[in-house]
């Protein structure tokens, strides 16, 4: 039997990874993809506590956070295509200027 | 036996060796679909097909594959090695491990999940990534707009068939393979009877998910030169040509447990017997199909024009014979055996018919264009399987809250469905309209 | 039991391995194969957990939905240039100090309530059924929150179609 605390401590460890990402790296893209990982780790945390107690809440809970990531992917990559169409760039370093 | 095998390995002892015997047959098997297809069309447009390979064509898929093996193997220049490598290997691997679901008979199933149906479904969504990193990795222009436009072909349907089996499913009540055909079994029909509509909507589906025509364009030869495929020669592109040939199996095996009844014979509930004894009148239809199939072989023989053809076509009937030998003889033994050798039988039964009519959409209907396949997709699929999904469930609340009879029910909404489906369709011919250039200041 | 922990290990290993490797590479198509790794190692897991239905949403929605999203936004703002610059940016040194005082906080919030927490004894049994009791949650206990997740998906399409949109 797996002890939760395993999954917890993977659950840091990818959470602090996604961090990393999204703190450190210059390409919105791989920012977003960072977000992900993060809701990602999440998401094994609330698994693991639901497995833990035994009902479901924490499936649902985490099924709700895979929906809520399917509308912010959506909405994060249309706005990075229309940027990248304004600006010709995806570097968070160079989206510093509103309007030319 | 048994106390051979540890008990903490005997629980995998049985499905890995499924799982060798699906892996060593399955290329075979794609193979002599390719011949299948190959005389299917030759039939259809009055000619005869491959014929000089072996007699009939019979070992055309054979050298086919020896020459695959020995092409060379080209890569780009400027390709992504690594992902060149990579894409083909995954279309395989999500099309080989869909079969690990997928009850071939009551018992030859590699795992029962009580999610079956919606890891199948799951592995075929995976089996996108091949196409798109291939078109990708090959640094090609006709590849990645080929890739993409696979892609967004497969989701686009992915969602319609996923609806049409939905339901299926409400009627089943269960995700798991073996019930929804068991409830098929308790039911009395096959769930084709009860909702026509969604396994319409999942034929269509399915056609569009495996790439074949009429929703071929992606890798149409006339198109884009092969699309994805284009920079793959040799073994890499044998490994996407089986992976699309197994999800051909795939999606016909979903239909069949679905839809057709799994692995039921017809009318699997009436027991008339034959007079003193125990055998069933449907129960030897089997050993009769192939008799007849022997028969047919062995008057075929001595019409050949050539020698081997001759010994060949006896040696087939005599094939022929041993197999209704075999269906006969299981009648007579443990009904555990009976059932697996006869639910495999139809089964199989079920999958080539509903391949036979892939076959036969391939060579009737004109290919589709992109905007077309994308209209059809998003605006008449889905609405459709929607409309039908709520028909569905109106008609179970009938059934079992006013006490309806089923078939009543089930024939009500199937028409209301039928009327919002000629409507839709009736929508989609007139023109779409034109935006002024004021409508889109948002 | 064995074969537990040795699923367990594959899986946590590839799930970290793959989450590295995501954010260090140059080459965004390749970052984007990573997490896919990742997402389907934490499937894996979930499925460890005993959450089949979680497992399959997880599949089909995270790898062969959003995963195929990203992808095709990587591939139609693919910049060649973008491989030659300077992949992290001047942060990176603090951004490393955070995120280890971020697992060190957690960490020792972990090991302070281990004993109250009684982590070691998880339930004896999830319900038996897992998708029928998903089912029963979402459409009984949490209907409110699955009415509005549709309402946000909604929202959603329609801004990242006008987001997307050209202009005529």
């Amino acid at each position: 039997m797996i002890p939760t605390e395993a999954y917890l401590l993977l659950s840091l460890a990818l959470f602090t990874i996604g961090v990393v990402g999204v703190l450190t790296r210059r390409n919105v893209i791989i920012v977003l993809m960072s977000i992900e990982l993060i809701l990602n780790a999440v998401n094994i945390n609330l698994v693991a506590f639901s497995r833990y107690f035994g009902s479901v809440d924490g499936q649902v809970f985490a099924i709700f956070i895979i929906t809520d990531a399917a509308a912010e992917a959506a909405v994060g990559l249309g706005i990075i295509l229309a940027f990248f169409r304004n600006r010709e760039t995806v570097l968070a370093d160079e989206m510093d200027m509103l309007k030319w | 036996m048994g106390h051979l095998i540890p008990s903490s390995v005997a629980p995998y002892v049985l499905p890995v060796v499924y799982a060798v015997v699906i892996v060593a047959v399955l290329p075979l098997l794609a193979g002599y679909i390719v011949l299948l297809e190959r005389k299917v069309m030759a039939d259809m447009q009055a000619r005869l097909g491959p014929m000089r390979v072996g007699p009939h064509g019979l070992l055309q898929p054979i050298a086919d594959a020896v020459k695959l093996l020995l092409k060379e193997d080209i890569i780009p220049a400027n390709a992504d090695k690594l992902m060149f490598w990579m894409a083909p290997l995954v279309s395989v691997t999500m099309a080989l491990l869909a079969y690990s679901a997928l009850p071939i008979g009551p018992a030859f199933q590699i795992a029962d999940l009580n999610v079956g149906l919606l890891f199948i479904l799951a592995i075929s969504s995976l089996g996108i990534y091949g196409i798109v990193f291939g078109g990708w990795a090959s640094n090609s222009h006709y590849s990645l707009l080929g890739a993409l436009r696979s892609a967004a072909q497969l989701v686009s349907y992915e969602t319609a068939a996923g609806l049409g089996l939905v339901s299926a499913l409400l009627l089943a009540g269960s995700l798991s393979m073996k019930e929804i055909v068991q409830a098929q079994y308790d039911q009395g029909t096959w769930f084709i009877f009860s909702v026509p509509v969604g396994f319409f909507i999942y034929m269509v589906g399915s056609i569009a998910e495996t790439n074949r025509a009429p929703f071929d364009l992606p890798e149409a030869e006339s198109e884009l030169v092969a699309g994805y495929m284009t920079e793959y020669s040799g073994f890499r592109w044998s490994l996407y040509f089986l992976a699309e040939y197994a999800n051909m199996i795939i999606v016909a095996g979903i239909a069949t447990t679905l839809f057709l009844g799994g692995w039921l014979r017809p009318f699997a509930r009436w027991h008339d017997h034959f007079p003193g004894t125990s055998l069933e009148f449907f129960d030897v239809i089997p050993s009769l199909v192939f008799l007849g199939a022997a028969a047919y072989c062995f008057y075929l023989a001595p019409r050949q024009p050539v020698q081997i053809q001759k010994i060949v076509m006896a040696a087939f009937g005599g094939l022929c014979l041993i197999l209704a030998g075999a269906m006969a003889a299981t009648l007579f033994a443990s009904p555990a055996v009976m059932a697996g050798v006869h639910g495999a039988f139809w089964f199989m039964a079920k999958v080539i018919a509903y391949l036979y009519a892939f076959l036969w959409f391939r060579f009737t209907f004109p290919r589709y264009r992109f905007d077309q396949l994308m209209r059809l997709g998003w605006r008449f699929l889905i609405p459709l399987a929607l409309v039908n999904v709520i028909d569905v469930g109106v008609a179970i609340i009938l059934r079992q809250e006013l006490g309806w009879s089923p078939f009543w029910a089930m024939l009500l909404m199937t028409l209301v469905t039928l009327g919002v489906a000629m409507w839709l369709a009736s929508e989609g011919s007139k023109p779409a309209t034109t935006l002024q250039p004021a409508d889109t200041e948002i | 039991m064995i074969l537990n922990q040795i699923l367990f290990c594959f899986f946590a290993a590839l799930a970290i391995g793959s989450a590295i490797l995501m954010v260090t590479r140059r080459n965004i198509v390749h970052g984007a194969v990573f997490l896919i790794s990742t997402l389907l190692a934490t499937a894996g897991i979930f499925l460890q957990l005993q959450a089949e239905f979680l497992f399959v949403v997880q599949i089909i929605l995270y790898v062969g939905g959003i995963m195929v999203l990203f992808v095709f936004v990587i591939m139609l703002v693919n910049l060649d240039v973008a491989l030659r610059q300077i992949q992290f940016n001047r942060q990176k040194y603090v951004a490393a100090v955070l995120a280890l005082v971020l697992a060190a906080q957690v960490f020792f919030a972990l090991w302070v309530a281990r004993a109250r927490l009684n982590l070691a004894n998880p339930a004896d049994r999830m319900p038996a059924r897992n998708t029928e009791a998903i089912a029963d949650a979402i459409f009984q206990r949490y209907m409110l929150p699955f009415e509005i997740a549709s309402v946000l998906l909604l929202v959603a399409m329609i801004g990242a179609v006008v987001m997307a949109k050209r202009r005529v």
